[in-house]
C-alpha cells in the first residue's frame, strides 16, 4: 500500500498509508482464493464474513462488502488500522502459506472509508423493546457493546469517564495511525442509531452500578478497560522527565498538545527520547517522540526482536522512521540532576529458559551495564485495570489483580444483570478482542433482559 | 455545559465561582476535587471542592490566576456562560471524625479548600483551631467563613497588615510548644507551607494531613502524571489522595514535579496576555 515517505511523515501526524484505490483494492480482493472452509473467519475475534465481503470488492458492490462487514464489526475504519491481522485472519489466510495472505485488514479499511465518502449503510434497527441499558466505558467494548445492543432494539446509554467518547482510540492511539476524525465518524454513526453518549461521567464516585440497577437500568455493561500505568519500580522514576505512556499519549492525542500553545496542554520531549517496552503502545510513543521533535528516539526491550509484541507493520514502520531499537536491555535507574531526567542506566540481557508464558525469560549480563543518555523516557510496559467501578461495587468478583471476573462467552459476572468485557476482564489486549468481548456480552444482555436470564 | 451561576472577586486574583453540576453537588465532599475543562482548546485543570449545594446543584470553587487558563477563565467566563467539561467529584474525601482538638492551618487560595474540611471537623464534634495566613491584608479570603466555624482563629498576614505578622508555621509552633493537647492537624496550601508545618507537627507527633495538588491531566488514575512518594512509595493523587499523612510525603519531590513545566506555562500566559492587549486594542 502507498504511504508517506519515512522522511516526510516523522515531521506531521497525518496517516502514514494512504488506502487504497479501488482498482487497488479490487485487483488485492482477486487474489482471495474463497476457501470453502475460511479458516480467516475463524480467525477473527468477531467473525466477519470475510470471503464474503472480499467477494463483493472483486465484483466493485462495495456498498454490499461494507454490508456484510458491518453485519458483524461495527467499527471497521477503525479495526482496517489497528488490528494485528498478521496474529488473527492473514495469519491463518491459506494464501499466506505459500504466498502473501491476502490483505484483508486494508481491505476492511478501504471498504469503510469508501462508505465514508458514499453513506450508503444504515444499520438496521429492531423495534423498541423498552429495555434500558448501561454501558461504563466509551472504549472499544462499551462501543460495540452499545451498537450491538442498540440493533436488537434497546435503549442504550453510554457512561463516559473524559470528555470524548474513544477510551484508547482517542487518548491512546495516535493520529498518524488512526485519524481521530475516523473515530468520531464511527462514533456519530452509533449516535444516529439513538445511542445516548454522556461524557465527563465519573460511575462510582457520582453513580454506582448498583444505583444504575435500581434506577430503571435493566443490565448493565462494564468495559472501562486498562487505564492505570504500570511503572517499573526502579530508582529514579518519579523524576520529572519519565512519563508514563498513558500520559505521553494522552497528552500528544486527546489534549492535542502537539499543537501546544495552540492548545493549552504542553508536553516535553528533549533531545533524546527512551521508550521502554516493545508493545504497539511503545512504538506508538518512540514514533510520537520523533514527530514531536526528539532528536533521537530509542526503544530499550528486555527481550528479542522475535518476542516484540506489536503488530509486524508497527515495527517496520517504526524501522523505517529511524528508532533506534535496543534490544534485550532492560533499564536498571534513571538517572537526573535537579529533579531532571538526564540518563537510563540499562543492563543487557540474554534469554534464558523459557517462562511461564512460553517465551524465553531475559536474564541480566552481569557487569553489562551502560548508560544512555536522555532527556525524556517514556515506560510502556502496560496497564491494570481502571480501579473506580471494581472497587464501588460491592458483590463483584475480582481477580488477585483487580480485574473483574467474567464468563468469556457472556460477559457474565458475579453480580445479577451486571455484564463485562474489554481489558476490565482480560488486563490489557487488543482493540479487536475488546470489541469481540463486547459482541458476546451484547448477545448474552440481549437475553438476559428478553428472558430474565441469561 | 455547565452554568456559572455566581462569580464574585474575593481579592487579587482570586475569584470564586458557584457552577451548576447537580450530579457531583449531590454527592461531593470535602477533600474531593473537580477537573474543568474551559474550551475545545483547554486543559483538564483540577480544583478542590469548597462547597456542594445540593439543592441547588451549585459546586464552589475558588480560583487563583496564576497561569494562562485560571487568568482566561477570570477574564472571560462570567454569571451565566458555560463551561465545556466539569466531571467529579475525584479523589478520596477527608476521613471526619471526633479527634479532639484539631488544628486546620490553610495558606493563601488553600485556605478555601480547607473551609469545609474545618466545618466538617466542627460539626463533628472537634474543638477547632484555625491558623490562616495571607501574604497582606488584601488577600483576606474565607475569613468570616472562618472566624464562624473555628472555636479560635489565628490570622497571620507576611507583612504584618492584619494580625500577626510572620507565616502560620510561627503559631503552630507556639501552640504545640505551650504543651496543649493537639490530636490531629490539617494543612492545605503551598506546598513549601505543608512541608514546613508537616516538619514542625512530626517533632511533637501530632498527626497531620496534607491536600497535595500535583500536576495532572485526567485525575482519575491514569496518566500517572500526578505521582508523589508517601513513605517511599509511588501515589497517585487522583485515585490514592489528594489527602495524605504528611510525616510521609516528599515534598521536595512534589515542588519540583510542581515546577517541570514552567517556561510552557510562562510562554502560555505571555502569548495570553498579548492577545487580550491586541484584542482591547481592536475594540477600542
Amino acid at each position: 500500500m502507498r504511504e508517506q515517505e519515512a522522511a516526510v511523515r516523522v515531521g506531521n501526524f497525518d496517516e502514514v498509508p494512504f488506502g487504497y484505490t479501488e482498482d487497488e483494492a479490487v485487483e488485492e480482493a482477486a487474489r482471495c482464493l474463497q476457501c470453502p472452509k475460511a479458516p480467516c473467519v475463524d480467525g477473527c475475534p468477531v467473525g466477519i464474513d470475510i470471503p464474503g465481503f472480499i467477494e463483493h470488492v472483486k465484483n466493485r458492490r462495495f456498498d454490499d462488502a461494507i454490508a456484510t462487514i458491518k453485519a458483524a464489526n461495527a467499527l471497521p475504519a477503525v479495526c482496517g488500522r489497528v488490528c494485528p491481522q498478521e496474529s488473527q485472519c492473514q495469519g491463518v489466510c491459506t494464501l499466506g502459506i505459500r504466498f502473501e495472505p491476502v490483505a484483508i485488514g486494508r481491505l476492511e479499511r478501504f471498504c469503510a472509508d469508501w462508505e465514508a465518502d458514499h453513506e450508503v449503510c444504515r444499520p438496521e434497527i429492531e423495534p423498541d423493546t423498552g429495555k434500558r441499558i448501561a454501558v461504563i466505558g466509551a472504549g472499544p467494548a462499551g462501543l460495540t457493546a452499545a451498537g450491538e445492543l442498540r440493533r436488537r432494539g434497546h435503549s442504550v446509554t453510554i457512561l463516559e469517564l473524559l470528555h470524548v467518547a474513544g477510551g484508547v482510540l482517542m487518548y491512546g492511539i495516535p493520529e498518524f495511525r488512526l485519524p481521530k476524525a475516523i473515530v468520531r465518524r464511527e462514533i456519530d454513526t452509533l449516535c444516529d442509531m439513538g445511542i445516548d453518549i454522556e461524557v465527563n461521567q465519573v460511575v462510582g464516585q457520582v453513580r454506582t452500578v448498583d444505583e444504575l440497577l435500581d434506577g430503571g437500568f435493566d443490565a448493565v455493561f462494564v468495559g472501562t478497560g486498562a487505564g492505570l500505568p504500570r511503572f517499573l519500580g526502579v530508582p529514579g522514576e518519579n523524576l520529572n522527565g519519565v512519563y508514563s505512556a498513558n500520559e505521553f499519549l494522552t497528552r500528544t492525542n486527546l489534549m492535542s498538545a502537539y499543537l501546544f500553545p495552540e492548545y493549552d496542554t504542553p508536553i516535553k520531549v528533549g533531545e533524546r527520547v527512551v521508550t521502554v517496552g516493545g508493545g504497539n503502545v511503545a512504538m506508538d510513543a518512540s514514533r510520537t517522540a520523533l514527530r514531536l521533535g526528539a532528536g533521537t528516539s530509542m526503544i530499550v526491550y528486555r527481550r528479542s526482536e522475535e518476542e516484540l509484541p506489536a503488530r509486524a507493520e508497527e515495527v517496520h514502520h517504526a524501522k523505517e522512521e529511524g528508532i533506534d531499537f535496543r534490544l534485550l536491555t532492560n533499564p536498571v535507574e534513571f538517572l537526573g540532576e535537579d529533579g531532571r531526567l538526564v540518563g537510563v542506566r540499562c543492563i543487557r540481557m540474554e534469554l534464558g529458559e523459557p517462562d511461564e508464558s512460553g517465551r524465553r525469560r531475559p536474564v541480566p549480563i552481569d557487569g553489562s551495564e551502560y548508560v544512555i543518555e536522555a532527556e525524556t523516557a517514556v515506560i510502556a510496559v502496560g496497564n491494570g485495570p481502571h480501579p473506580l467501578v471494581p472497587q464501588t461495587t460491592p458483590g463483584l468478583d475480582l481477580t488477585r489483580w483487580g480485574n473483574i471476573v467474567a464468563d468469556p462467552e457472556t460477559g457474565q459476572t458475579s453480580k445479577p444483570g451486571v455484564f463485562a468485557g474489554g481489558d476490565i476482564v482480560t488486563g490489557a489486549a487488543t482493540v479487536i478482542q475488546a470489541m469481540g468481548a463486547g459482541k458476546r456480552a451484547a448477545a448474552a444482555i440481549h437475553t438476559y433482559v428478553v428472558n430474565g436470564f441469561t | 455545559m455547565y452554568r456559572i451561576l455566581k462569580k464574585r472577586t474575593l481579592g487579587q486574583d482570586i475569584r470564586e465561582y458557584v457552577v451548576e453540576a447537580p450530579d457531583v453537588a449531590r454527592v461531593g465532599k470535602a477533600g474531593q476535587f473537580i477537573v474543568l475543562r474551559l474550551h475545545e482548546r483547554g486543559e483538564r485543570i483540577p480544583l478542590t471542592i469548597v462547597d456542594c449545594d445540593p439543592e441547588t446543584g451549585g459546586v464552589t470553587l475558588v480560583v487563583q490566576e496564576l497561569g494562562k487558563s485560571t487568568r482566561e477563565m477570570g477574564d472571560r467566563f462570567h454569571e451565566g456562560d458555560t463551561i465545556l467539561d466539569f466531571a467529579g467529584p475525584l479523589g478520596k474525601a477527608t476521613e471526619v471524625e471526633d479527634y479532639g482538638t484539631v488544628v486546620c492551618i490553610g495558606g493563601g487560595v488553600g485556605i478555601a479548600p480547607l473551609y469545609p474540611i474545618a466545618k466538617a471537623l466542627k460539626g463533628a464534634g472537634n474543638t477547632v483551631i484555625g491558623i490562616i495566613g495571607y501574604r497582606n491584608r488584601d488577600l483576606m479570603i474565607y475569613h468570616d467563613e472562618f472566624s464562624a466555624t473555628c472555636d479560635e482563629l489565628i490570622v497571620m498576614t507576611n507583612d504584618g497588615s492584619y494580625g500577626g505578622k510572620g507565616f502560620v508555621s510561627d503559631p503552630l509552633r507556639e501552640l504545640l510548644e505551650s504543651g496543649r493537647k493537639i490530636d490531629h492537624v490539617w494543612a492545605i496550601g503551598p506546598a513549601i507551607m505543608m512541608k514546613v508545618c508537616s516538619e514542625i507537627t512530626r517533632e511533637f507527633s501530632v498527626p497531620t494531613t496534607v491536600s497535595l495538588n500535583s500536576v495532572m491531566i485526567d485525575g482519575t488514575g491514569m496518566c500517572g502524571g500526578c505521582r508523589v512518594e508517601v513513605g517511599g512509595v509511588a501515589q497517585f493523587a487522583c485515585v490514592d489522595g489528594p489527602e495524605f499523612d504528611g510525616h510521609k510525603v516528599d515534598f521536595d519531590l512534589l515542588m519540583s514535579r510542581q515546577g517541570y513545566y514552567a517556561e510552557e506555562e510562562a510562554c502560555s500566559l505571555e502569548r495570553y496576555l498579548a492577545e487580550s492587549t491586541d484584542g482591547e486594542k481592536g475594540a477600542s
